[in-house]
């Protein structure tokens, strides 16, 4: 009985986190692009949640005596990949923004020097 | 192609942030020494009035950054100015009062003569007691320069110094590649591998007149781990033009 609790727990969990990202994905305050890490990983957790011999089944594979272990590792892994996909995104970005923040610099300098030479004639 | 020393058009690239107390001076100064150069103060994002000061100077054209960049965006925003304009030499200045103008010359022969892409100005090629980092500090500087020696096996004595020359081939390349902090070290590998000719030579530099030091010293382990892994990353990349 217990198992079967939190088998169905685990799946309404992992449901609702899938339903949840489709939610920000269509009210536009999630880009796909950033998205796809939660989308894979909900359908993983979807998966080990209906699949309930998986987790004994990857446990044995890698050796993990404790399967419940092994989901840990699986949502350890989870949140790495996607820590590190963001800091790429944010590195990418600051880059963007640096440059963005010289261009500006450099067009509001160019258009000083314009004015005076409109000036002057 | 070589031009001689008046035909040349250099730029004065100056990165200043809170630079209120010194940047009129040095620009006045710069001016007045040699006044066929031309000045540009690249206010980044300063607190107090440095960009208003350097404006009414006359002297300078100012660009204002937006936000704050740090010096690797401040710096670059200068030589993509350089770039635009089509500049065949860029020096870079620090607005504070350290670098001094009777030092200009030694740093641009290299330059006048083509014998070097790109002039440091370092304080430690000769030995002089106008200037003596704190001990703790020297060791950092040790393993930073072995590292880049290491790397580009050229010995370059003073890996932070901010006052440099750049013909108008480097400038080019600076105009597309930067590094972003604590830039110096890096710059030195990225160009380094890229077979730019790099020359060190002897200037005396002042103690800081105002402002305070880009790195406080309880940050020395964060900058030294900081600065080592941008050099042994940049030195990976090698030969393949990044754009920041």
């Amino acid at each position: 009985m217990e198992s079967i609790r939190i088998q169905y727990i685990a799946i309404i969990g992992s449901a609702l986190l899938l339903i949840f990202v489709l939610f920000l994905i269509k009210k536009k305050r999630l880009k796909e692009e950033y998205s796809l890490l939660w989308l894979f990983f909900g359908l993983v957790f979807l998966a080990i949640s209906l699949w309930k011999d998986a987790l004994d089944w990857i446990s044995e594979l890698i050796g993990i005596a404790y399967p419940p272990a092994a989901l840990f590792l699986i949502l350890l892994m989870a949140v790495f990949v996607i820590m590190i996909e963001f800091s790429v995104i944010i590195s990418r970005h600051s880059n963007w923004i640096r440059k963005m923040g010289q261009d500006v610099g450099l067009m509001k300098n160019e258009i000083e020097q314009l004015k005076k030479k409109l000036d002057s004639k | 192609m070589k031009k001689n020393n008046l035909s040349s058009k250099v730029l004065v690239v100056i990165p200043a942030y809170n630079e209120a107390a010194n940047i009129a001076e040095v620009i006045h100064s710069i001016n007045q020494e040699f006044p066929h150069f031309d000045i540009v103060v690249v206010n980044d994002a300063s607190e107090d009035d440095t960009g208003e000061i350097a404006s009414q100077t006359k002297l300078a054209e100012v660009i204002h950054l937006p936000f704050n960049l740090g010096i690797g965006g401040c710096v670059q925003t200068g030589f993509k100015y350089a770039f635009q304009h089509q500049y065949d030499i860029a020096l870079q200045f620090d607005g504070d009062g350290q670098h001094l103008i009777r030092e200009i010359k030694t740093i641009l022969s290299p330059i006048y003569d083509g014998s070097a892409d790109c002039v440091i100005g370092s304080r430690f090629v000769q030995d002089d007691e106008s200037f003596r980092p704190a001990s703790i500090r020297m060791l950092g500087i040790r393993l930073i320069r072995s590292v880049s020696y290491v790397i580009i096996r050229q010995y370059i004595t003073d890996q932070t110094s901010g006052f440099r020359a750049y013909n108008k081939h480097t400038i080019e390349f600076l105009a597309n590649t930067y590094p972003d902090h604590y830039p110096e070290p890096e710059l030195i590998v990225i160009l380094g591998i890229n077979k730019f000719r790099i020359k060190e030579v002897f200037t005396q530099m002042r103690e800081r007149q105002g402002g305070i030091s880009s790195i406080p010293l309880w940050k020395g382990p964060y900058y030294i781990i900081r600065v080592i892994l941008a050099m042994l990353m940049a030195s990976l990349r090698t030969k393949k033009i990044h754009k920041y």
